[in-house]
């Protein structure tokens, strides 16, 4: 198998918490909703553990953590929950169009039914401008949505200048902390935050399990439940709990919060190496914001080079692009696009994603077969010949078809 | 998606990267595609002008594998062959000579395109009419 850099996309998980998990599948395997047996008990149990490591992490309630099946459900959760619940206050939301498609595809829904929804452009480092989300607020503004780390370029938003301006206008504050919640300290409380998504798979726990923070103390926020059937969670979603799902994502908590500081700093170390070595290579571009980023992530264009063509060349090596040629829509990445990158920048890139397992002998290998990749690319490249003979590609009248 | 063994051959070991001249009378030259599509091929034929054979051709993708290979894969094709042969190329012969898969099938389109705007490019120099 090829040497995994990819830990945006998903994560290994950690031994340790596929060995928290096994009981609770065939030894424990009681419903946590089951009142009356031991069976039962002990899944409950498990759970109000699991709920504690979870909200531990984020300096939460146990009360305030409502476990969902993932991130995407959170989002919907959050957004059309608020929707709905709030429908008397207003029907406005501002979010970023550089936000995950679980964000943005429930803002379409919200519009389809009605709701308003601003959509805020970043700069080119990805940042939103706060004075710009100051403005786009109105009378009828009920949340703002704002990712904490973005997935593609890893980009880390101002939160609590973002919360600040929510809490000075008595709106709520929702953020799809997705790519950070395990990865950098992440504080509900300090940073003023009223609800947040994220999902176990991210940090190194099973798939298929994720949570949605809502604040129940200043203010008490509530959703709408969009999944019904029995009024589990607080009556805010229902249904049958993961037992072994939450126990892992517990424990991945845990281990997120005794390892993340001396984890963050080994990779950020691994990654600005990566980094540092890979823009030797001529013409090659680091996409988003260097200063505010998530410390594993880096995102690099290599001019005149197409990404999936790329990946094929470093075939022992995991990682993804923003290229048109990687979706299945055939559409470039679009939160590149929404950066003001051109579009042949979105085809040129690469997102490496470095984990918990990574190690320097793989940065090592990363480095040597990206950058003989990239050239012997080059060397396939019309684009790549017309650049080195002096040609400006913006004035070429391209035949395309 | 994984790739069939000649795509991943045709992307290790591509046949004939290069360039002819482009001002030559007796060279075609086919630009198609464009970046902001993330798709760009650039293949040129060398004819003998007296046979009308293509003596040589020469490709330079800015693609896919499945791009890279349909272009090389064109190349090959193209040696040997009369302009009129050249023009009968068609892209579905490329698809089922790579195993393209359908998300795929327009790498081939491409290539077919770069092939006949190549050869009207040719045609256009030896002050001949250029076939749709």
């Amino acid at each position: 198998m090829p040497i995994y850099l990819d830990n945006n996309a998903t994560t290994p998980m950690d031994p340790r918490v596929l060995e928290a998990m096994l009981p609770y599948f065939n030894d424990k395997f009681g419903n946590a909703a089951s009142r009356n047996h031991a069976f039962g008990w002990n899944a409950e149990e498990a759970v109000d553990y699991a709920r504690e490591q979870v909200a531990k992490l984020i300096n939460a309630s146990p009360k305030e953590i409502i476990f969902t099946s993932g991130a995407t459900e959170s989002n919907n959760l959050a957004l059309k929950g608020i929707f709905e619940m709030y429908a008397r206050k207003g029907n406005h939301i501002i979010t970023v169009n550089t936000e995950h498609k679980a964000v943005l595809d429930s803002c379409k829904h919200i519009e389809k039914l009605g709701g308003k929804v601003t959509y805020l452009e970043p700069a080119v480092d990805g940042l939103i401008n706060l004075e710009d989300l100051e403005k786009a607020i109105t009378p009828e503004t009920i949340v703002i949505s704002v990712m904490y780390g973005n997935n593609e370029i890893g980009v880390l938003q101002p939160i609590e200048e973002i919360s600040a301006i929510a809490r000075k206008h008595g709106i709520l504050f929702h953020s799809d902390a997705t790519q950070a919640v395990g990865k950098v300290p992440v504080d509900v409380q300090a940073q003023n935050i009223d609800l947040m998504s994220f999902t176990a798979h991210k940090m190194y726990g099973p798939k298929g399990v994720g949570a949605l923070y809502v604040r129940r103390k200043n203010p008490r926020v509530k959703v709408t439940a969009q999944v019904d059937g029995g009024g589990h969670e607080r009556g805010m979603r229902s249904g049958t709990l993961n037992v072994p799902g939450i126990v892992g994502f517990g424990k991945a908590c845990e281990l997120c919060m005794n390892e993340m500081e001396e984890e963050a700093k080994r990779l950020s170390k691994m990654r600005d190496r990566l980094e540092a070595e890979l823009l030797k290579v001529e013409e090659s571009y680091v996409n988003g914001s260097v200063e505010h980023r998530l410390p594993h992530v880096t995102n690099i264009s290599f001019k005149h080079v197409e990404g999936e063509g790329l990946m094929m060349g470093i075939k022992d090596l995991a990682v993804s692009s923003g290229s048109a040629c990687t979706s299945a829509s055939l559409e470039p990445s679009y939160v590149l696009k929404n950066l003001g990158l051109d579009d042949d920048l979105a085809h040129s890139s690469l997102r490496f994603g470095l984990g918990r397992f990574t190690i320097d002998e793989e940065i090592d290998y990363a480095i040597d077969h990206v950058s003989k990749a990239v050239n012997k690319l080059r060397d396939m490249s019309p684009l790549w010949e017309m650049f080195k003979e002096g040609i400006d590609l913006k004035t070429v009248e391209w035949q395309e078809h | 998606m994984a790739y069939s063994e000649k795509v991943i051959d045709h992307y290790n070991n591509p046949r004939n990267i290069g360039t002819l001249n482009k001002d030559e009378k007796n060279v075609g030259t086919g630009l198609v595609g464009a970046p902001e599509c993330g798709d760009v091929m650039r293949l040129q034929i060398q004819v003998n002008e007296e046979n009308g054979i293509i003596e040589d051709a020469k490709f330079k993708t800015f693609g896919c594998g499945s791009a890279i290979a349909s272009s090389s894969l064109a190349t090959e094709w193209l040696k040997g062959k009369t302009v009129e042969e050249a023009m009968a190329i068609d892209n579905m012969d490329i698809v089922e000579e790579l195993a393209l898969p359908p998300v795929k099938i327009h790498c081939s389109v491409l290539a077919e395109d770069a092939i006949k705007t190549a050869i009207n490019d040719y045609r256009t120099k030896q002050g001949l009419e250029e076939i749709k």
